[in-house]
C-alpha cells in the first residue's frame, strides 16, 4: 500500500517530515512479511503510530509517575539502580537522621532551657573541643558520601562499547528528532499526542508521543544530543538520564536498559511556550524485535554496509547517508505494512 | 559580644541626643522621603519597597498555584486576556513562562535583597557599629531610587511583546539562546535593563557597606567585636561586589547579541550558549548566599538575645560566613550538571559543593549551642529564628543530595530542586526576614507588635509553607519537571495539596501579618528602648525607639 494513502487522512499532528517523502522500500527486510498488513485494520484512516501492531503498551508504575507517588520512578538500568541505591539507601537515611537530630536538639533545648526551667543563663561561649568535633564529623560524613558519589559519576561516564546503538537526538521547538546513523534510519520526528489521542492509545496524557525512540534491551545505547534552536534537555527518569540539548554542541550519554518497556520523559530545560508539551518516550525491545523494528524503518544492522566494504571505517558517514536517501519516510514504515514476523509482548 | 562602657550605658544613651537640638530636626515630607540621605529613612523605603514587591511576587506565585491546582490549562487563557492579549493558547502558555520569570526575578532582586541588605542592613549596620550614618549617604539614596525604575521596567515588560506573547518568558536565569534568538520583541530587553539597574543599585550599596564597616566603626569596635549581623552584611557586600559585575557583563552580552548582531552565545557565530550559563552562575551561586547570609546574621542576633547568652563560638560563626562566601564562588557549575560537563569537572564541582555543608553545619550547631544553657523566651522573633534553623537544615540537607552530580542527573530541573531552594529561601531567607522584622519592628517604629498575632502568623505560615513545599520533593522524585503549566495526571495529587492547602494556609498567615502590621502601627503599645531585656546587647538597643533622626553625634565607646 502506498505510504501517501496513510498520510493523507492523518488527523493528529504529524511530523514535519510528513510531506513529500520518497516512496518507500529498498530495505532488505521489505519482503520479510506481508502478513502483518492484514493485522493492521484501518491502516489508511489513522496515523502510523496508531496502527503499529507492535507498539508496546506502557505498564502502570513503570517508566511513568504513579498517582500520589513519592519515590523515584523504578529504575531499569544498572547505573540507575546504583543511583537509586545511593539516593535511597545512603543519602535519604543520612539527611533524615541529620534533620531529626537538629529537630530533636532544638526541641530538647527549647524544653530544658526555657526561662522557667533555667532562669539564670550560663555564660559559656566557647568549647574548642566540641567546635572541632562538629567541624570534623561532617567532614568525615562527606568523605564517606564522596566515594560512592564519585564512583557513580565514573560509572555514568564510562565510554560506550563499540557495539553500542548510536542515536542522534535533536531537540526542536517543540518536539524531538531521533536519528539512527549506524542503522541508516533517517531522523524520526517525535511529537506529543493530543490528550484524546493519548487516551485512545491507553497512554498517559502529557507523556505519550506519536513516534517513540526505540532501543534494544541489554545493549548500550549511546545518545548524541544536540539542540537545533534553543537549549532543551533530554530526560527520562526511569533511565536516570538527563542531558541538555545545546545548539552547537554534541553531548554524549549512554544507558543500558535491562527490561523491555515504555519509559516516558519530558523536556527539562525551559525552551519556550511548549516546553511542557514535548515529552519523550523510549520503547525498549528485545534485540530481535529491535532488529525487526529497524528493518521496518528501512534500516539495516549496524555495520552491515561496512562489512561489504571492509576498508571503510565504521564511523564514516557515506553508508548511512546512502541508506537514508534510499530508504525514505519512516511514517509509511510505521503504518505496519512491512512488519517483521516478531510479535511484541 | 559588645560591652558598652559605663558612660555610654543604655540609660544614658537616650539622652545623648538632647545635647544637640538640631539632631532630631526632620526635613519636609518630600525632601525627607525622596531626597533622603538618612540611612534609617532609606532603610524604611527599602522595607516598604520589599513588602510591596513581595506582595506582587507572592500574588504571582498564587496565580501559578491556582493554575497548577489541577491538570490541564484552566485559567491562563483568561489571564492573558486580562493583560490585553487575544488569549490564544500559545499566548496563555507564554504567560505561564512570564509568571515563572517574574516570580523568580521579583522575589530575588526586588524582595529578598532589598529587604535584607537595603532594609535591615541600612537600618542597623551603622547603628550596630556606632556610626552616625552610612559612609556615602547620597549614594545610598541613589541605590534605592535605582530599584524603582528597575521594578517599573520589569513590570512594564509584561505588556510588550516578548516572543509568542507579551512579557519576558525566559526564566529568571535568562538562558541564551532562548533569551536571544528565542524571544523577539522588547520585553526581554526591558527585563535585562531592569537587572542592570538593580545590579548597579546593589553594587553601589555594597561599596557603601564595605566602606562604612571598614571606616566608621566607633572607637573600640574592632572587627572581631562586630555583631554577627554586621559581619554577615560585610561578607554579603563583598559577594555582591565581586559577583554582580559578572552578571552585568553576561546580560550586556545578551543585549548586544539581541540587538547588535554579536554572537557571544550563538554557536552559529562561534559563540557558546554554555558560556552564558557559566557567567550567570558565577554570579548566581554567590547570589544565593547573598540572599541567605544576612539572614544568618539576623538569626544569630535573635538567638543570642532570647537565650540571654552571648553567641556560641563567635569567631567560628564569623569565619564560617567568610568561608561560605569564599567557597560559594567556586561551586557555580553544580547548577549546570546536565549541560554536558566533563566527568572531572563534575567530580570537582560535586566535591566542592559538599564542602559548603561544613561551615553551614558549624553555624547550625553553634546556634543550638548558643541556646544550650540559656534562659530561653519564645517571643515571635525567636520562634521565627528557631523555625529558620530547622527549615534551613531541611533545605540544606537536600542541597547535599543535589550536590552529588550523579544523583542530580535525575533531580536537575525537577520539583525536587524547586522544593530545595524554596526551603532555603521561602522557609530560610523569608523566615529570617520575618524574624528580623519582628525583632526590630519596635525599634524602627517605636511601637510593639501584637505578640498573639505574631505567634499566630508564625504557626500558620510555618504550616502553610511546609504543606506547600514539602510535597514538591515527592513530585520531583516522581520526575515532574519545573516550569510546566500542565502535567501528567499522576502528579495531580501532590500539586493539589500544595495549591489548595499549602498556598491557602500560607496566604492566611500573610494576612495575619498584614493585620498585625497595620494594627501595630496604628495602635501598638509604645516600645521601650530595649524591649527584649538583658540579652539584647547590641548598640541599637541603647537608643530610643524609634531612634533619633541622627544618632551617635558623640560616638559611643566600646570596651
Amino acid at each position: 500500500m502506498p505510504a501517501t494513502a496513510a498520510l493523507g487522512a492523518v488527523t493528529a499532528p504529524l511530523p514535519a517530515a510528513a510531506g513529500g517523502a520518497p516512496e518507500t522500500t529498498v530495505s532488505p527486510a521489505a519482503t520479510a512479511s506481508d502478513a502483518a498488513q492484514a493485522n493492521a485494520p484501518g491502516a489508511d484512516a489513522a496515523p502510523g503510530y496508531a496502527n503499529d501492531p507492535f507498539r508496546l503498551k506502557p505498564v502502570d508504575g513503570v517508566g511513568q509517575p504513579t498517582p500520589g507517588g513519592i519515590d523515584f520512578q523504578p529504575q531499569v538500568t544498572d547505573n540507575g539502580a546504583y543511583a537509586y541505591w545511593m539516593s535511597n539507601s545512603i543519602l535519604l537515611p543520612l539527611i533524615t537522621v541529620i534533620s531529626l537530630l537538629v529537630l530533636g536538639l532544638l526541641l530538647w533545648v527549647m524544653f530544658r532551657y526555657r526561662a522557667a526551667a533555667n532562669p539564670v543563663p550560663s555564660k559559656t561561649s566557647h568549647n574548642t573541643f566540641i567546635e572541632i568535633l562538629w567541624t570534623l564529623i561532617p567532614v568525615f560524613i562527606l568523605l564517606a558520601i564522596a566515594y560512592p558519589s564519585l564512583s557513580l559519576l565514573a560509572a555514568q561516564y564510562k565510554p560506550a562499547p563499540k557495539d553500542a546503538v548510536t542515536i542522534k537526538v535533536t531537540g526542536y521547538q517543540w518536539y524531538w528528532g531521533y536519528e539512527y546513523p549506524d542503522n541508516g534510519i533517517p531522523e524520526i520526528i517525535s511529537k506529543m499526542l493530543p490528550p484524546e489521542e493519548a487516551a485512545k492509545m491507553g497512554e498517559p496524557r502529557q507523556l505519550a508521543v506519536d513516534n517513540r525512540m526505540v532501543v534494544p534491551v541489554g545493549k548500550t545505547v549511546k545518545l548524541l544530543i544536540t539542540g537545533s534552536d534553543v537549549i532543551h534537555s533530554f530526560a527520562v527518569p526511569a533511565l536516570w538520564t538527563k542531558l541538555d540539548a545545546v545548539p552547537g554542541r554534541l553531548n554524549e550519554t549512554t544507558f543500558k536498559i535491562n527490561k523491555p518497556g515504555v519509559y516516558y520523559g519530558q523536556c527539562s530545560e525551559l525552551c519556550g511556550v511548549d516546553h511542557g508539551f514535548m515529552p519523550i518516550a523510549v520503547e525498549a525491545l528485545p534485540q530481535a524485535q529491535f532488529d525487526a523494528w529497524v528493518a521496518r524503518q528501512g534500516g539495516h544492522r549496524a555495520g552491515a554496509k561496512d562489512l561489504a566494504k571492509p576498508d571503510v571505517p565504521a564511523e564514516t558517514a557515506p553508508s548511512g547517508e546512502a541508506a537514508a536517501t534510499a530508504v525514505g519516510d519512516d511514517h509509511a514504515n510505521n503504518s505496519g505494512e512491512r512488519a517483521a514476523p516478531a510479535t511484541a509482548q | 559580644m559588645t560591652t558598652i562602657t559605663a558612660d555610654n550605658a543604655p540609660a544614658g544613651h537616650e539622652h545623648l541626643q538632647e545635647y544637640d537640638h538640631g539632631a532630631d530636626h526632620k526635613p519636609s515630607f518630600f525632601a525627607r522621603w525622596f531626597m533622603s540621605t538618612n540611612h534609617k529613612d532609606i532603610g524604611t523605603l527599602y522595607l516598604i519597597f520589599a513588602i510591596f514587591a513581595g506582595v506582587v511576587g507572592g500574588a504571582i506565585s498564587g496565580l501559578m498555584r491556582i493554575e497548577l491546582n489541577q491538570p490541564g490549562i484552566q485559567h491562563l487563557v483568561l489571564w492573558s486576556q486580562f493583560l490585553g492579549e487575544e488569549g490564544s493558547l500559545t499566548q496563555a502558555k507564554h504567560l505561564w513562562n512570564v509568571l515563572v520569570t517574574a516570580h523568580g526575578l521579583i522575589m530575588v532582586f526586588f524582595m529578598v535583597m532589598p529587604a535584607m541588605i537595603g532594609g535591615f542592613g541600612n537600618w542597623f549596620v551603622p547603628i550596630m557599629i556606632g556610626a552616625p550614618d552610612m559612609a556615602f549617604p547620597r549614594m545610598n539614596n541613589v541605590s534605592f531610587w535605582l530599584l524603582v525604575p528597575a521594578f517599573i521596567l520589569l513590570l512594564g515588560s509584561t505588556f510588550v511583546p516578548g516572543g509568542l506573547g507579551n512579557g519576558a518568558g525566559t526564566g529568571w536565569t535568562v538562558y541564551a539562546p532562548l533569551s536571544t534568538a528565542g524571544s523577539a520583541g522588547p520585553a526581554v530587553d526591558m527585563a535585562i535593563l531592569a537587572l542592570h539597574l538593580a545590579g548597579a543599585s546593589s553594587i553601589l550599596g555594597a561599596i557603601n557597606f564595605i566602606t562604612t564597616i571598614f571606616n566608621m566603626r566607633a572607637p573600640g569596635m574592632t572587627i572581631n567585636k562586630m555583631p554577627l549581623f554586621v559581619w554577615s552584611v560585610l561578607v554579603t557586600a563583598f559577594l555582591l561586589l565581586l559577583a554582580l559585575p559578572v552578571l552585568a557583563a553576561a546580560i550586556t552580552m545578551l543585549l548586544t547579541d539581541r540587538n547588535f548582531g554579536t554572537t557571544f552565545f550563538d554557536a552559529a557565530g562561534g559563540g557558546d550558549p554554555i558560556l552564558y550559563q557559566h557567567l550567570f552562575w558565577f554570579f548566581g551561586h554567590p547570589e544565593v548566599y547573598i540572599m541567605i547570609l544576612p539572614g544568618f546574621g539576623m538569626v544569630s542576633q535573635i538567638i543570642s538575645t532570647f537565650s540571654k547568652k552571648p553567641i556560641f563560638g563567635y569567631l567560628g560563626m564569623a569565619y564560617a560566613m567568610v568561608a561560605i562566601g569564599v567557597v560559594g564562588f567556586v561551586v557555580w557549575a553544580h547548577h549546570m550538571f546536565t549541560t554536558g560537563l566533563s566527568v572531572n569537572l563534575k567530580m570537582y564541582f560535586t566535591a566542592a559543593t559538599m564542602v559548603i555543608a561544613v561551615p553551614t553545619g558549624i553555624k547550625i550547631f553553634s546556634w543550638i549551642a548558643t541556646m544550650w544553657g540559656g534562659s530561653l523566651t519564645f517571643k515571635t522573633p525567636m520562634m521565627w529564628a528557631i523555625g529558620f534553623i530547622f527549615m534551613f537544615t531541611v533545605g540544606g540537607v537536600t542541597g547535599v543530595v543535589l550536590a552529588n552530580g550523579g544523583v542530580d542527573t535525575y533531580m536537575q530541573d525537577t520539583y525536587y530542586v524547586v522544593a530545595h531552594f524554596h526551603y532555603v529561601l521561602s522557609l530560610g531567607a523569608v523566615f529570617s526576614l520575618f524574624a528580623g522584622f519582628y525583632y526590630w519592628f519596635p525599634k524602627m517604629s517605636g511601637k510593639m507588635y501584637n505578640e498573639f498575632l505574631g505567634q499566630l502568623h508564625f504557626w500558620v505560615f510555618f504550616i502553610g509553607v511546609n504543606v506547600l513545599f514539602f510535597p514538591m520533593h515527592f513530585l520531583g522524585q516522581q520526575g515532574m519537571p519545573r516550569r510546566y503549566p500542565d502535567y501528567a495526571d499522576a502528579y495531580a495529587h501532590w500539586n493539589q495539596i500544595a495549591s489548595t492547602w499549602g498556598y491557602s494556609i500560607m496566604l492566611a498567615g500573610m494576612l495575619i501579618f498584614f493585620v498585625n502590621l497595620i494594627w501595630s502601627l496604628a495602635a501598638g503599645r509604645k516600645a521601650a528602648a530595649n524591649p527584649w531585656g538583658e540579652g539584647a546587647t547590641t548598640l541599637e538597643w541603647t537608643l530610643s525607639s524609634p531612634p533619633p533622626f541622627h544618632q551617635f553625634e558623640q560616638l559611643p565607646k566600646i570596651a
